[in-house]
């Protein structure tokens, strides 16, 4: 049985932002479905008893001083935009508000 | 834009419907660098003049927490009441915004910094409400993003947006309410009182400059409707970024109106985010919250655990300065201020203004007069607050003091008062350049009084006939003469001393 | 070939200070055999000519004007693609950062030129490092110099190609999965993975935050710890960097140059060895292994169970991190932007296309399996459980080094396989890491170096340390290059056969 049909690729890319052809939906429904089986093998030695680790290197409280910096000089943070206006980026129409 | 919906009554309404609410405040930080970098926090700077690496999201970049960020929560969870975590962690939200650099948002998840608090809220009548805070927790702020074509200047109709990133990575501390419930038809009233009390709070830590008007304070109000208090609680919506107190009250008050009008009508109220509309005073759907939104949350890897030590904690909690309403009550009773009168100083944010006159030698009275009187008048004209007019507490007090003394009367001391404010110097050193000071010269004053009472010898009849009534001409005639700096008592007794001799 | 660009990073910084040659000259030469062999190799994206001679000029001017410099000063070095560099593109080989031109420097590339060190260029790598094989760079294959028909590993086979060929003394790679020690394996060169949090994370490109780190890629061991010295130590602009200070890892070197392993116990990983190694691998590290017993070397084998399920976590703990990391290539404020072909331009659509059209076929695998793995209702399954097995990896690796200094295995199950071979096979494909993969689950550093040839290809020779203790990779590494090269008459790239230079 397939753990990842082409519908739920579908979601999935719509959730990371990206367009996918039909031809990829269906190449990639059967690639991610081989690769789930194979590491789904997780589940079957992680424990309850077994605490999870984010970090290699158990380090806590690292923090830095409140002092400013010197900013980029404006010039710089808009040099590589695909296009600005005013000193600032200038993006496509945004539909939805968050 | 669709139509109005339809709206019950509002005393209908609550008649019927037993508002549950929750709030969550988010309060951007004073400090001088950003949640996760170096780069400043200057207010009202050039656009994308305030960024760096970081807080671009640039390919490579790296956080690195802030220090006095960290404080600045911890102490805001202690004046809520809040425990401390022994651990937490930055957990990533993530979803595509043009606003959000890394279109992932470095926030808390299910390990808050501060968490099961409370906050008592007095309204209006001195009623103590107690509000359960159910976290509260360090994120990062996101950029602005301004429409561009269209009608409105608003999002939908604009051809394009500009995005600034200076706002981008300013620390937030977000507090969140446990569900408020049981407070009936003054859900609006208690929502307004919760977000200024917790605005007050901010500003009493100095852990921001809490300015409603910069967008420093922003609520998101969660309302639903049920039909009973032993209901279990409704389906909700929130009403995104609702930026006064008033606007806090009105959000709530006007989704009590349409939800009631939705239910009424037999449907469900859709869970969605809402927006809420300063010049309408209405609210309009927003995104519906559905399975699709999916913020995939995990540990933030670029950061390691925060384990605030015990010690850092208490450290931090003898720190805390009085809570505001304790200390609004102490000096209430200090100063003998009616509950109106107090209420009024503290909206003004005239409190410490007031604390620091009567420190330099003025009553209270006399204080609350000069602040929430001319003061007030000229802040209001200037459209400036108290705080930012250039006359110190200080000086206010040795105004008084001259007041006191006798050198000044109330009119001089306000002409001294303008020359302060137009950058003359001190009330001495103004009194004294611009000649101002009450004569207590007899000599001088019944001259002036004997020209007067010549000038209107009808009236000086008057008088001596044992009708005191226009006695006050004659004192205005002197006062006028000696250019107000007469001591209008002593004019008044000198005349009615010539008349007599008379 | 000039003999300038076969001496080692160690002899010519000798030659340097002695004033034998300048860094102009040292640094031309290698520009001058990139330009005669990268046509067929294909390591370099960027050549950086001009900044590379004007930073030897200086060297050079400095020198002669008595200035005491960093004894790597004019030594000329490659960067890996996905190391930021300023006013240098940097594009991870990807097409969605074509042409982008980053405003500051990774604090590593900050460390190289305060070294004074010439950056010749950048490297070829797999799209943003996800790869065993550099096939998955958008900007084509690099070839293996012993085979060019074959994979140079990856995915950092452009940085392990240019020192093969001799384009590069030394160069930067990245690691986090096996993206140095694999290509190390296949072209016969050294490469170390640092502890985790022993070389700075900033300003590179980041797959998996939690596994990646830089490192050397060099042709001896010496060498490596040269260049890692210069890279590593504390910064605080990484929240993962350690603060302790690091080994004397050039001293450990040398000390393990002498062939001395007397007391050392050296642990054999019973899980990485055996089935699904290729025969002459196997017979590669037995062999080496007799030369560490001849020297003096304790040798035991110990188990570390949970390796097995390594690569499995390691494809839940990648895939959800980059996901998350590859999130802001949008379109919005660098790099490329697509507009949709059809319908409405807006933000969210915009994105949509950027992405679809600027991420390679593995990079769009992973991330839609890393959202997969965050998804709300998969989360503690797949990510959750792959953080647990990560504490078991810990957990036998700290077991193992209980019974032995540091652990060794065959660093790639097989020597170089011919380009195309796997590339439809994404499973077959991961499993070129599996051996390399525990150490970055765990933080633990390895090393990788040649330790012979089967069927005229370079077999590759793991050594695991416990954290913090680089140095003794560096000496059981120096020890075991000595007592081979003994046996070969020389370097194991001696063997490799000419290059015909194209230009």
């Amino acid at each position: 049985m397939p753990t990842i049909s082409r519908e739920e690729v579908a979601r999935l890319a719509g959730l990371a932002r990206i367009d996918l052809t039909d031809s990829e939906l269906t190449r990639l429904a059967g690639e991610l479905d081989i690769i789930v089986q194979a590491v789904a093998t997780v589940s079957a030695v992680a424990t309850d008893d077994v605490p999870a680790t984010s970090h290699p290197m158990p380090l806590s409280n690292v923090l830095r001083e409140d002092a400013a910096s010197e900013p980029l000089p404006v010039l710089d943070a808009l040099a590589a935009a695909p296009a600005t206006e005013g000193g600032r980026f200038a993006v496509p129409q945004i539909l939805e508000e968050d | 834009m669709s139509t109005a919906p339809d709206l019950v009554d509002y005393d209908d309404a609550v008649a019927r419907y037993d508002p549950v609410i929750g709030i969550e405040v988010h309060v951007e930080l004073g400090t001088v660098s950003k949640m996760f970098d170096g780069a400043p926090t200057v207010f009202g700077a050039p656009p994308n003049t305030q960024v760096t690496p970081v807080s671009l999201g640039l390919p490579g970049s790296l956080p690195v927490v802030n220090r006095t960020a960290v404080e600045s929560a911890i102490l805001i969870g202690l004046a809520l009441n809040c425990q401390i975590a022994e651990v937490c962690r930055f957990a990533r939200k993530n979803y595509f915004y043009p606003d959000v650099p890394k279109n992932f948002q470095i926030s808390q998840y299910d390990e808050p910094i501060a968490f099961d608090g409370w906050v008592d809220v007095e309204l209006e009548d001195g009623t103590v409400l107690r509000v359960e805070i159910e976290r509260a927790h360090m994120e990062e702020d996101a950029g602005k993003n301004t429409h561009v074509g269209g009608a409105t200047g608003r999002i939908h109709g604009a051809e394009y947006s500009l995005v600034d990133y200076n706002r981008a990575g300013i620390p937030l501390v977000e507090i969140v309410t446990r569900p408020i419930a049981g407070v009936g038809e003054r859900a609006p009233e208690v929502a307004r009182a919760y977000v200024q009390t917790l605005r007050d709070i901010f500003r009493g830590l100095g852990v921001s400059e809490a300015r409603m008007e910069r967008g420093n304070v922003r609520a998101d109000v969660n309302l639903s409707l049920r039909p009973s208090p032993d209901a279990p609680l409704g389906t909700r919506t929130e009403t995104k970024n609702v930026n006064s107190f008033r606007s806090v009250e009105r959000a709530v008050r006007y989704e009590i109106c349409r939800q009631a009008a939705v239910l009424d009508a037999g449907v469900t109220v859709i869970q969605e985010t809402r927006h809420w509309h300063e010049d309408t005073g209405t609210t309009t759907s927003g995104r519906v919250k559905s399975d699709a939104e999916d913020y995939r949350y995990f540990p933030e890897p670029d950061l390691v655990p925060l384990a605030p030590s015990r010690e850092w904690v208490e450290e931090l909690r003898a720190r805390l300065p009085e809570m505001p309403v304790v200390r609004w009550h102490r000096l209430q009773t200090e100063w003998g201020y009616s509950d109106p009168e107090m209420r009024d100083v503290v909206n003004a944010g005239a409190v410490e203004l007031i604390e620091t006159t009567v420190a330099a030698g003025a009553t209270p009275a006399a204080a609350r007069k000069w602040w929430m009187g001319e003061l007030a008048r000229t802040a209001n004209t200037e459209g400036v607050d108290l705080g930012a007019l250039s006359v110190t507490p200080e000086q206010i007090g040795e105004l008084q003091r001259l007041v006191d003394s006798g050198r000044l009367n109330d009119q001089l001391a306000r002409q001294v008062l303008a020359g302060v404010l137009a950058g003359e110097g001190s009330p001495q050193e103004v009194a004294a350049a611009r000649g101002l000071g009450v004569v207590s010269d007899d000599g001088a004053l019944l001259a002036a009084v004997d020209e007067a009472l010549a000038a209107q010898p009808d009236v000086a009849a008057k008088v001596r006939a044992g009708n005191l009534g226009p006695v006050g001409s004659i004192i205005g005639a002197v006062m006028k003469a000696t250019r107000g700096q007469a001591d209008a008592g002593r004019v008044r007794e000198l005349v009615i001393e010539r008349i007599n001799q008379g | 070939m000039s003999d300038l660009i076969r001496r080692s990073a160690a002899d010519l910084a000798t030659a340097l200070q002695s004033g034998e040659v300048s860094s102009v000259e040292v640094t031309q030469a290698h520009l001058d055999r990139i330009a005669a062999v990268d046509g067929l190799v294909h390591a370099f994206l960027h050549v950086c000519t001009d900044e590379a001679l004007a930073v030897a000029r200086d060297v050079d001017a400095r020198r002669s004007a008595g200035e005491e410099l960093h004894p790597l000063a004019g030594v000329p070095i490659a960067v890996k693609d996905v190391v930021v560099t300023k006013g240098i593109p940097s594009t991870a080989g990807s097409k969605i950062l074509q042409g982008w031109i980053p405003p500051y420097d990774a604090t590593l590339v900050e460390r190289l030129k305060a070294a004074g060190m010439p950056i010749l260029g950048k490297t070829n790598m797999d799209e943003f490092a996800m790869g065993s094989s550099t096939e998955h760079s958008a900007y084509g294959n690099t070839h293996n110099p012993w085979d060019l028909d074959r994979i140079p590993g990856g995915s950092g086979g452009g940085s392990a190609a240019a020192v093969a060929a001799f384009e590069a003394p030394l160069a930067i790679g990245t690691d986090t999965g096996g993206s140095i020690r694999q290509p190390a394996a296949v072209t016969g060169t050294v490469g170390t993975k640092p502890t985790y949090g022993g070389v700075s994370r900033y300003g590179l490109i980041a797959l998996a935050s939690s596994l990646d780190q830089a490192g050397p890629v060099s042709r001896t061991v010496l060498d490596a710890a040269l260049l890692h010295e210069v890279i590593g130590g504390h910064d605080p602009r990484d929240s993962t960097s350690l603060t302790d200070p690091l080994p004397d890892l050039v001293g450990a070197a040398r000390l393990g140059a002498t062939g001395d392993l007397t007391g050392v116990r050296i642990g054999v990983v019973h899980e990485l060895n055996g089935e699904g190694y290729q025969a002459g691998v196997r017979a590669r590290f037995e062999e080496a292994l007799d030369l560490l017993r001849g020297a003096g070397a304790e040798v035991v084998e110990v188990g570390c169970p949970h390796f097995v399920h390594a690569l499995a976590a390691y494809y839940l703990i990648l895939p959800s991190e980059a996901s998350s990391n590859l999130a802001r290539f949008d379109g919005m404020r660098y790099g490329l932007r697509v507009e949709p072909s059809d319908g409405p331009v807006t933000a969210e659509r915009v994105m949509g296309a950027t992405r679809g059209a600027g991420f390679g076929d593995e990079v769009k695998r992973r991330i839609i399996l890393g959202t997969y793995a965050l998804s709300a209702g998969y989360y503690d399954a797949y990510y959750g459980s792959a953080q647990k097995v990560r504490t078991l990896v810990q957990r036998d690796f700290a077991a193992a080094f209980d019974q032995a200094d540091v652990l060794v295995s065959p660093t790639a199950p097989t020597t170089a396989f011919r380009l195309g071979e796997k590339l439809d096979d994404p499973m077959a494909m991961y499993l070129n890491d599996v051996a390399t993969i525990p150490a970055n689950l765990a933080g633990v550093p390895g090393l990788s170096l040649p330790s012979g040839l089967d069927q005229g290809l370079p077999v590759g020779f793991q050594v695991l340390a416990p954290a913090r203790a680089d140095d003794r990779l560096y000496r059981v590494g120096a020890a075991l290059e000595m007592l081979l090269e003994q046996q070969w008459g020389g370097p194991l790239l001696a063997q490799a056969p000419e290059l015909e230079v194209t230009a």
